[in-house]
């Protein structure tokens, strides 16, 4: 699945990243538990989190994350987006909250870590 | 330090307590080496995860401290060392899920209790110490070849 399909799926804004849109991504994480993110251990990943902070984004740095999505329509400070920009991370908003955000993708065909 | 030790690269980061803004600087700047040191993605993932929780340890439960990154042909060592204020029982905290962590380290998605026993997981040999009124040293290695 492509970042442009899960823009779609989700009806999400983009704001950043827009070089990344073909982007192929294999599984998902979302959590506002930075340390259990820190845990997963899938490549090609985006995360999904209601957590805007600089935290998240060393998270997706340190963890290779492609993509951010905040939910329940959090709008990244403009701080957070550069951070992000500066790192390769795309950064998406959806108005969906984590739960139905994740089940929609899910449905999509987007898979997990199966612990 | 060993002077055996043939070290081809030292850097030493302070790391003061409190300063959640600067968190998590050295750990991005140690990956930053290791990938313009060409070394594998999936060590250097493995290394910066283990570097960012150990980071994270010295600004939340520590009194401040030093991250030390080395690296010789054959190991990537990472130390993680503070003045205090040391770890009583340290079976109970590298039990998964146990934190001491205050609402402020919370509220940035840290505090689950699952640091130290990811850091045991990512690195090849794990060793901690810590003393009561001391301070904590935990040293991580990873395989280069
Ligand atoms: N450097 C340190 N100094 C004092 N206590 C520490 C230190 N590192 C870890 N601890 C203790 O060990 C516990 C578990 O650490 P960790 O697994 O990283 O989880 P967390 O940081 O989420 O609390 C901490 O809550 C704290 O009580
Ligand atoms: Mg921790």
């Amino acid at each position: 699945m492509t970042i442009q399909e899960i823009i779609n799926i989700l009806e999400a804004d983009l704001f950043c990243g827009e070089d990344m849109l073909n982007k192929d991504i294999l599984s998902a994480c979302g959590s506002d538990l930075m340390s259990d993110v820190l845990a997963f251990v899938k490549d090609h990943t985006i995360l999904l989190t209601g957590l805007t902070n600089p935290h998240v984004i060393r998270t997706a740095e340190m963890m290779d994350i492609a993509a951010i999505v905040f939910v329940r329509g959090k709008r990244p400070s403009e701080e957070i987006i550069q951070m992000a920009a500066d790192r390769n991370i795309a950064v998406l908003m959806t108005r969906h909250s984590l739960f139905v955000a994740c089940g929609l993708l899910y449905q999509s065909g987007l898979r997990g870590e199966v612990l | 330090m060993e002077t055996t030790d043939n070290v081809t690269m030292c850097q030493y980061y302070s790391i003061e307590a409190g300063n959640f803004t600067l968190a998590g600087e050295a750990a991005g700047q140690i990956k930053n080496n290791l990938k313009q040191l060409g070394i594998d993605a999936a060590l250097v993932k493995k290394v910066a995860i283990a570097s960012y929780e150990a980071e994270m340890n010295l600004v939340i439960h520590s009194n401040g401290g030093r991250l030390i990154f080395k690296i010789n042909p054959k190991v990537i060592t990472i130390i993680a060392q503070d003045d205090g204020p040391g770890i009583k029982d340290i079976e109970l905290a590298m039990k998964e899920g146990y934190s001491t962590a205050p609402d402020t380290a919370r509220e940035l998605g840290f505090g689950a209790g699952m640091g130290l026993p990811n850091m045991k997981r990512c690195a090849d040999r794990f060793v901690i110490r810590s003393e009561e009124g001391k301070g904590t040293e935990v040293e991580l290695s990873f395989n280069l070849s």
